[in-house]
């Protein structure tokens, strides 16, 4: 084959040629394995997103989103999720420098920002259902409760895990399992971010000009 | 009274005795004997006391050996099942005739060829390619196990516990009456209000989620894991094969679960999505589904090529012809995959301009799989050819593989598909590539591999019959349907009126009777080679003079695979080694870093699958119970920190002693 200069004439071959001594350990498996997971659910997220696209405009008499969205709420809620970004980047620089306390301050403010971000969602779906545009009233409302809900359900998922997390760092402190851990969480947590962005954008911006 | 009434719903929600189906004498015999076999079964296993060896050393095991022989038993049974569907189809379609009605009523018949469909691709194929992966790939890059080792028992579970739901349909309630893709309208609400939809949805959502993940795992652990040397490009082509399908899980899976939880939405929220009014769309039904679909029938050949690839090579003697080509030809395809999914609904009106790019997309993948076909046969040209039973599949397969793509490549004129869909002619063509690549390809895996899982070879006689009972007998079955589908007949027909197509329904008959025996033939082959063990044993760990590292450890392999990690100098590496007077070492052993058993998995898939089931059947108590105990579950899980323990050295320097002693 090409390679055949680096392989040894017969003869010459001592014991461990053909082995590597010692272990031989993945690097980083863990970050790429969950690197993918975020790609199969950005998959999810684009499913959800054609299909908003494809139902967006099928009201069936009902309501608009001009008719429906509140924006200032929306631009507060996306502030909540925003600074909450930049406050779990805080607690991964108070990571890097090893200190603990700092560390689980900034995610624990990321949690609150995180959970008043699903509070202000909470209402506004219930603002919504109560006016009688609830999601079985038209296509294009099931579409839309079931792309931003399934977002909300992911930071719901992703604060669950925080506290987890939170519990756990206290344990057990900033080992490599844990920073590890943190490392995955923060990638999820930026991922939510980027999905909110476009369904900012995407749902509530154009749907509002329509 | 009323409370009380109310009570029993939020426990029981709709489940009562009227659900399970009494009054059916074909299914209450069948769960009789279920009964029977199944108790036997637990009888025995617990009057030889194995209980606890199953539990320590299958159920919670986390080596990718045991989980990959796991995942083919499963594979094994579930084909068992989806025959015996498919025998029912074919009895009931060459009697009934006239006035003669058969012997299913219609509901159950439709139960039947959805079951039979789901059965087949979800828990027959699916497990059987995740189980070689499973075995074959570690060993073959020179690995100790797999990047998430509990990831990969959580999996198996999960898709078992997606195979227990379909199973309980069959005696509690019902199945889908819709066919295995469940296209709304029909499996809407108003149409299907049965719990039916709902054991597809929830059976394909939880064996779902463990297919992903076993996607992920071995991406992982092929992109990471390699012995060193072993670049991208000196990957046994299993291996690439192996890492296509599960990038392909990895994209296309996801477009699933988002598709059925839409349609779950629709039936339990009363959502739109695809409904006829209130603005709903089931066309997007029909796209997202295909856009997993498509990639799902590349997920299960690819690793089928790959397999070919091995076989064809060490049965010639030669080293594969045309590596390079046989990569990027895989690549290709698993890149056109993703381009074709429109040529399943032609007849749905996109017009003329979007049909004709995707039939050119479909005729354009032929190219890459008929130079995999040359590959194949210019690696047989002027080789020593044994032709032991794999290779005679690998004929078999590449004989009648290359009819159905030809038929293939003809549903994908437009013009032509709009005479044959839905026609009797489709089921013909995806059974030719099915039947004559997965599981012919399924079948030379098992032969081949057989000896390194258990140490003893299959034997050969009972081999050949299953296969020739197996080849004859899918012409027998399907070439009929060809000719049925040319003349206008359409699926999933339980009753025709026309007198002179029942001859070919009968001669398909007869082929579905030589395809069971070739079933029987298989199981007899398994149960004859264990009986006959010590004269088909193989001590050498490599029976065949094989090419690739799997073949350079004992057969079966140690826990740890390795005692040390080999070094790779060339794509066939173990034929590189043998023939540079490798010299495997007797002494220096060192202590090896394992992943611990854990119980997780199957708890895990225990509580999603009485998830599953609270929720077909509107148990709203019992779905929030199981719920809450899911995530408490995982929770706990995550808790655990000790997940490895060390293999002493004493262990490792015993084992690979009487390994010395054996080959002395």
């Amino acid at each position: 084959m090409s390679h055949s200069a680096v392989i040894p004439a017969a003869g010459e071959s001592s014991k461990f040629e053909f082995l590597e001594r010692g272990e031989h350990h993945v690097a980083n498996g863990t970050l790429l394995g969950f690197w993918l997971y975020l790609m199969s659910d950005c998959l999810v997220f684009a499913a959800l997103f054609a299909t908003y696209g494809v139902l967006s405009q099928n009201f069936a008499g009902g309501p608009t989103g001009a008719d429906l969205f509140d924006l200032p709420l929306v631009a507060i809620n996306t502030s909540f999720l925003l600074f909450s970004s930049i406050t779990y980047g805080f607690a991964m620089l108070q990571m890097q420098q090893k200190k603990l306390k700092g560390t689980m301050i900034w995610l624990a403010i990321t949690g609150v920002l995180g959970s008043a971000f699903l509070g202000l969602e909470l209402y506004e779906f219930y603002h919504l259902i109560h006016q009688g545009a609830g999601p079985q009233r038209s296509a294009f409302l099931s579409s839309f409760f079931t792309l931003v809900g399934t977002h909300g359900l992911h930071v719901s998922f992703g604060i669950i895990w925080l506290v987890t997390l939170l519990v756990q760092l206290k344990k057990h402190g900033l080992t490599t399992a844990n920073r590890r851990r943190l490392f995955c969480l923060s990638m999820f947590w930026h991922f939510l971010d980027v999905v909110w962005i476009g369904v900012f954008t995407i749902v509530y911006l154009m749907g509002s000009m329509s | 009274m009323s409370e009380q009434f109310e009570l029993s719903k939020l426990i029981f929600g709709r489940l009562s005795w009227e659900s399970i189906p009494l009054h059916d004498p074909i299914i209450l015999a069948t769960f009789v004997m279920v009964l029977l076999g199944g108790g036997a079964i637990v009888g025995a296993l617990t009057y030889y006391k194995v209980w606890g060896y199953l539990w320590r050393e299958w159920i919670t095991s986390i080596d990718h050996k045991r989980i990959g022989v796991m995942y083919m038993i499963l594979g094994i049974v579930m084909l068992l099942r989806g025959f015996a569907d498919a025998i029912m189809m074919r009895i009931h379609q060459a009697m009934a005739f006239g006035d003669a009605t058969g012997y299913l009523p219609p509901h159950h018949y439709d139960q039947i060829f959805t079951a039979h469909g789901v059965i087949m691709i979800f828990f027959v194929a699916m497990p059987f390619v995740v189980g070689l992966m499973n075995y074959i790939v570690p060993l073959q890059i020179g690995a100790r196990d797999v990047a998430f080792p509990f990831l990969n028992n959580l999996s198996f579970w999960m898709t078992a516990a997606g195979a227990a739901l379909v199973m309980a349909s069959l005696f509690i309630g019902e199945f889908a009456k819709s066919g295995w893709l469940a296209y709304p309208p029909l499996t809407g609400i108003l149409q299907s209000p049965g719990v039916g939809v709902d054991y597809y949805i929830w059976s394909l959502q939880i064996a779902g989620v463990g297919t992903l993940l076993s996607g992920i795992n071995f991406v992982v652990t092929i992109v990471k894991m390699r012995a060193p040397g072993m670049n991208m490009m000196k990957m046994p082509v299993f291996v690439w094969t192996a890492l296509c399908t599960n990038i392909l899980i990895v994209a296309a899976f996801p477009v699933l679960t988002a598709v059925m939880t839409l349609l779950s939405l629709d039936r339990y929220l009363g959502m739109n999505f695809f409904t006829n009014d209130l603005g709903g769309n089931a066309m997007m039904y029909v796209n997202l589904i295909w856009i997993w679909g498509h990639p799902e029938v590349y997920i299960l050949i690819l690793p089928i090529f790959g397999v070919f690839s091995e076989i064809v090579s060490t049965y010639s003697g030669k080293r594969l012809f045309g590596y390079s080509s046989m990569v990027y030809a895989t690549l290709v395809i698993t890149i056109l995959s993703y381009l074709v999914w429109l040529h399943h609904f032609f007849t749905m009106g996109s017009g003329a301009t979007v049909n004709s790019f995707f039939g050119i997309t479909t005729m354009i993948i032929s190219i890459p799989t008929g130079a995999k076909i040359f590959n194949w046969l210019f690696t047989m040209y002027r080789g020593r050819i044994k032709f032991d039973v794999p290779m005679l599949w690998t004929v078999g397969f590449m004989i009648t593989f290359v009819i159905g793509g030809m038929t293939g490549v003809l549903l994908a004129v437009p013009p032509a598909d709009f005479v044959l869909h839905n026609s009797l002619f489709l089921i013909a063509h995806f059974h030719n590539v099915i039947i004559g690549g997965v599981v012919f390809g399924t079948f030379a895996a098992i032969t081949y591999w057989y000896p390194k899982v258990t140490g003893y070879k299959l034997d050969p006689f009972w081999g050949k019959a299953s296969f020739w009972c197996w080849f004859i007998g899918f012409y027998l079955a399907f070439m009929p349907l060809y000719m049925l589908g040319f003349m206008g007949v359409t699926r999933r027909m339980s009753h025709f009126d026309d007198p002179s197509l029942q001859i070919w329904f009968q001669i398909a008959l007869g082929g579905a009777v030589l395809i069971g025996l070739g079933i029987a033939c298989f199981l007899i082959q398994l149960y004859v080679s264990y009986k006959k063990r010590d004269s088909l044993r193989d001590e050498t760990g490599d029976p065949w003079d094989g090419r690739t590292l799997e073949w350079s450890t004992s057969s079966p392999p140690p826990k740890y695979n390795f005692a040390f990690t080999p070094k790779v100098y060339d794509n066939d590496a173990w034929w590189h080694m043998k023939a540079n007077g490798f010299v495997r070492p007797t002494s220096d052993f060192l202590a090896i870093h394992m992943p611990k058993n854990t119980a997780a998995g199957i708890i895990v898939a225990g509580i999603s699958t009485v998830f599953g089931f609270a929720m077909i059947w509107h148990m709203w108590l019992l779905a929030g119970l199981s719920f809450t105990g899911l995530i408490i579950a995982i929770i706990i899980h995550t808790f655990n920190y000790k997940r490895d323990y060390y293999i002493p050295v004493e262990e490792v320097a015993r084992t690979e002693a009487q390994r010395t002693e054996v080959l002395a």
